[in-house]
């Protein structure tokens, strides 16, 4: 059966805040000299493989489980999973 | 009367706890291994720490141990059920209490005396409190920042499941009181019905004032508040 690379990607709703992404903009990257990027969200990259026999079957199962096993906190977090390839 | 505090890995405010429910306000108090428990106790406690390191999100994967099956049987029976700090993430995540914790505005782990204000009396933890009360106890933590929604908090308020806010020392809740950037100042919350409790401040640090640079023992009236509302309504 083919393994799937799945990533869960999971970050703060627009509407909440995100300090640790707001003082890297401004005091790493803006202070840094890179004036031009205007915002920064940090999120957490949960990367997995999956097996399983289609690309469909795959992210059903791993978004199931998100909800499932609360992996994201749905009163503050968004969440999105991603196939990224085939590992063989 | 018989207390449990639940141990998980990277408990560390366990033994506190214990020792305070024993020595300070007499009550037979077991300290059980989170796989051990059973939920057969009158009350039963969750306390401060990193369980499982704070790994994902803190107090996610100890919301999925068996133990909270028996927790969450207890909350349901009514009986008193309290998370201090690390125990009250848990009690968030395993869904028994509203909202979410995340991490402070400052992004600093913030470890100080604080002032806290007692909003509802009606609680298995604040029934030998005086409404408008002003506490002091010590917090430490990294992710307190009580977030809810709009809605959420307007259902809180409806409710009156808001039980303890940050003030000053004359009990308004100013922003400079706010220590982690909660939603409403908020330090701690309850269920619906009032057994359920859970707090970012540490109760179990502020029952001794020779233990307190202020020489508070503020914190012990929870525990105390428990005691009295097992022996008069269970």
């Amino acid at each position: 059966m083919p393994r799937y690379i799945v990533e869960v990607l999971i970050e703060n709703k627009k509407t909440i805040r995100d300090p640790e992404g707001e003082t890297i903009c401004r005091e790493l990257i803006n202070k840094g000299g890179y004036d031009s990027i205007k915002s920064v969200r940090v999120g957490k990259l949960l990367r997995m493989e999956v097996e399983g026999s289609s690309e469909e079957e795959v992210k059903e199962l791993v978004t199931r489980m998100c909800n499932d096993l609360r992996i994201y906190n749905p009163v503050v977090h968004s969440y999105r999973v991603e196939i990224r390839g085939i590992t063989r | 009367m018989r207390v449990a505090v639940i141990r998980f890995p990277g408990s560390n405010c366990d033994l506190d706890t214990v020792f305070v429910l024993r020595k300070v306000i007499g009550v037979k108090a077991d300290l059980v291994w989170h796989k051990n428990f059973k939920g057969d106790y009158d009350a039963v406690i969750l306390p401060g720490g990193f369980s499982y390191g704070d790994y994902l999100r803190a107090g996610i994967i100890a919301a999925h141990s068996p133990a909270m099956k028996y927790v969450k049987e207890m909350a349901r029976e009514g009986l008193p059920v309290l998370g201090i700090c690390n125990g009250f993430q848990i009690l968030i995540e395993a869904g028994l209490l509203p909202g979410a914790l995340i991490r402070n505005t400052t992004l600093k782990f913030i470890c100080k005396w604080v002032f806290l204000k007692v909003k509802t009396t009606r609680t298995a933890f604040s029934n030998l409190m005086k409404r408008e009360q002003v506490l002091k106890m010590p917090i430490a933590h990294n992710e307190g920042r009580y977030f809810i929604d709009e809605k959420g908090l307007r259902e809180l308020m409806e409710n009156d499941q808001i039980v303890f806010t940050y003030v000053d020392g004359e009990g308004n809740e100013t922003p400079n009181a706010n220590p982690n950037g909660s939603v409403a100042n908020i330090a701690g919350v309850c269920n619906l019905e009032g057994n359920v409790v859970g707090l970012m401040p540490h109760p179990e640090r502020a029952s001794e004032a020779i233990l307190s640079p202020y020489g508070s023992d503020d914190g012990k009236l929870l525990f105390l508040s428990m005691k009295n509302f097992l022996e008069r309504w269970m």
